[in-house]
């Protein structure tokens, strides 16, 4: 079965431990970064951060308030970046990540153009660059071990375990608590649906979700042309014989007379 | 037609163009030693640049006059453009090897290039497009081989090459109008970061289409050229059917265009006066519009210098084409955020640098080899 995480984003308080354990656990250093006018930082995730917390300031009756959101891969169930891969470095595993295996990537990037929710980074400035995105601690649950961002938050804003359960645990908190979030689970259509889920108290696209995710399976919309290359073959090679065949018998015709 | 001592290796052109080859080889020595961000302006937002749009998908949409003429000459028996066929055979080969070279620069890990003839993945049609490079390139080396064992008096060779060459020529038409659709469905997958202008799930078909429309101007072109530089000599019937042939596919270019654009984002939005609006105008008036509004004419056709004209604007047009699918299309959301990308003067370099590549490497084989035998002997 896949694992999941829940992401509720009413329990977040910014404290972005899991940014550090996340850091920790997979060896990445720093880049540095400059004031941007918010505590997002950085601004962008990047070959050296696989999650971050971003600071979306609102206002509510007149208040500002805080929502913080906590940004990595979503581990979709139909990953458009492992699809378009054309050496299966990039794979949805069983047990629900989508890794990268690096002694098989070429460096075309297609990953990157492919993925709706512009995950996947790169090591610009390295002459044996990776693709960089988050690996679902992969290793760690390989182990038994939970993600190393969900090990280390402090109010259980993610929830781990088996994707059924995910889900019925973020349809019964929504049924149990009306009004706290907003009617819509992202990641549970979006791209054909991901492994991790985000519940919002506010409407998801005020903190820069990406509402133009299609809901069908990305990787669908290459395999429609794909499986039309055995008949295009078929065309070409036909028509390409009985023209040669016609051209050459109006050839010999032309001798004959 | 002039002999090989007659042409001029040594040009103040071709010097030009040798110094921005070997320019362009030390900038791709930089980018093997200090990874693709020491020469080039990418970025996590913008992937691909100015190597895929103009060298990789501008190199083989204009190869695709290879595969037409030698499709009409070899399996249409389309006996006028024999005299041409050669050079656009060569002209094809040197379009692949451009682009499979920048294609094997551009990847972050270019020692890597073989794995997708290793490792298959047909969902993929980067896998696709990888496998037919390499069937294709070998394909267009194997249909201009005859020239090169000539030269080496390497007669049987030759001969062999004739005799299997109508299979080899129909094997290049498949998997050319496999390549060409297959390098427009590599866009598929980016549903919604392609602008509704270009994006459509039969666009595909369209790179096809508009790299016949290029194939066949640049076969003109680089026909009208070689009479001037080579004193290669032409017939203008050549000439005229290939515009006529550009006029055909324009219009059902034009057809296809238009109803996507109705069907689609709807006419209002090629006039929004957005950048990408406004990319879209201009490449459709460049591209197809004034190419048929001239081709259109008698006279037009029958004068090679406004041929010439209507060429460049036909090769300019596809080639804008490619760079706003590439680039100008994906801009919107990636400004939003910050990013943007504009081309390094290496990014720059290293382009015009491969396109002297196969202009010299044309001119040397023009010279040295039968590129434009005079009498054609019948095979």
């Amino acid at each position: 079965m896949a694992k999941s995480v829940l992401i509720d984003l009413t329990r977040c308080i910014g404290c972005r431990s899991c940014q550090i354990a996340c850091k920790e656990w997979n060896e990445r250093s720093v880049k540095p970064t400059t004031m941007t006018g918010n505590f997002t930082n950085p601004p962008e995730l990047n070959s050296e951060c696989y999650t971050r917390i971003k600071f979306v300031e609102q206002e509510k009756a007149a208040l500002p308030v805080w929502n913080f959101v906590k940004d990595q891969c979503l581990h979709c169930k139909n990953p458009a970046c492992a699809s378009v891969c054309p050496v299966e470095a990039l794979k949805k595993t069983e047990a629900g990540p989508v890794t990268y295996n690096f002694s098989r990537c070429i460096g075309c990037r297609y990953c990157m153009l492919a993925c709706p929710f512009y995950i996947p980074k790169y090591e610009w400035e390295k002459a044996v660059p990776w693709v960089r995105k988050c690996t679902f601690c992969s290793d760690r649950i390989a182990a038994g071990l939970v993600p190393a961002c969900v090990k280390s938050c402090p109010t259980n804003t993610m929830l781990y375990g088996e994707y059924d359960d995910i889900l019925k645990e973020a349809n019964k908190r929504m049924t149990d608590s009306p009004g706290k979030y907003v009617n819509h689970i992202y990641g549970k259509d979006e791209a054909g649906g991901t492994s991790w889920l985000y519940l919002s108290p506010v409407p998801f696209e005020s903190l820069g979700f990406n509402m133009n995710v299609p809901t069908t399976k990305l990787p669908d919309l290459t395999w429609a042309y794909i499986k039309k290359i055995p008949a295009v073959i078929g065309v070409v090679l036909t028509a390409g014989v009985i023209s040669w065949v016609i051209t050459r018998r109006n050839e010999n015709m032309g001798k004959e007379e | 037609m002039k002999t090989e001592h007659e042409i001029k290796m040594w040009t103040p052109f071709t010097m030009l163009m040798c110094a921005l080859m070997g320019i362009g080889g030390l900038i791709l020595l930089v980018r093997l030693f200090k990874g693709l961000g020491a020469v080039t302006n990418l970025n996590d937002r913008f992937p691909w640049g100015l190597w895929i749009g103009i060298d990789v998908l501008g190199g083989v949409a204009m190869a695709a006059g290879g595969f037409i003429i030698a499709g009409a000459v070899y399996i249409l028996n389309m006996k006028k453009y024999r005299p041409i066929v050669r050079a656009s055979i060569l002209n094809a080969f040197f379009g692949y090897l451009l682009a499979a070279t920048a294609i094997t620069l551009d990847i972050g890990l270019p020692w890597n290039i073989w794995h997708p003839i290793f490792m298959w993945q047909i969902h993929s049609i980067m896998w696709v497009v990888a496998i037919h490079v390499v069937l294709y390139t070998t394909t267009l080396a194997t249909e201009s081989s005859p020239m090169f064992f000539e030269k080496l008096g390497m007669e049987k060779a030759a001969n062999f090459i004739h005799k299997i060459i109508v299979p080899v020529v129909l094997f290049g038409v498949l998997l050319s109008t496999l390549h060409q659709s297959s390098l427009g469905a590599v866009y598929l997958i980016a549903v919604g970061k392609l602008s509704p202008l270009w994006y459509n799930s039969q666009f595909p078909w369209l790179f096809l289409i508009s790299a016949v429309m290029m194939g066949l101007s640049m076969v003109s072109f680089e026909t009208i050229l070689s009479e001037k530089f080579f004193g290669h000599k032409a017939d203008i019937s050549i000439l005229s059917g290939l515009a006529r042939g550009v006029l055909i596919t324009g219009v059902i270019y034009l057809a296809i265009k238009l109803w996507f654009l109705i069907s689609g984002p709807g006419i209002a939005a090629a006039f929004n006066g957005s950048m990408e609006a406004n990319m879209y105008l201009l490449e459709m008036v460049v591209s197809v519009i004034g190419p048929i509004v001239f081709l259109s004419m008698k006279k037009v056709r029958e004068n090679v210098k406004s041929l010439l004209f209507v060429n460049a604007m036909v090769i300019s047009g596809v080639l804008l084409n490619r760079l706003n699918v590439s680039i100008f299309g994906v801009y919107r959301d990636q400004a939003a955020t910050g990013f943007s990308y504009f081309p390094s003067w290496m990014e720059f370099v290293v382009t015009l640098a491969f396109i002297s590549f196969s202009i010299v490497g044309f001119k040397v084989c023009v010279k040295y080899l039968r590129v434009f035998p005079e009498t054609e002997t019948p095979h």
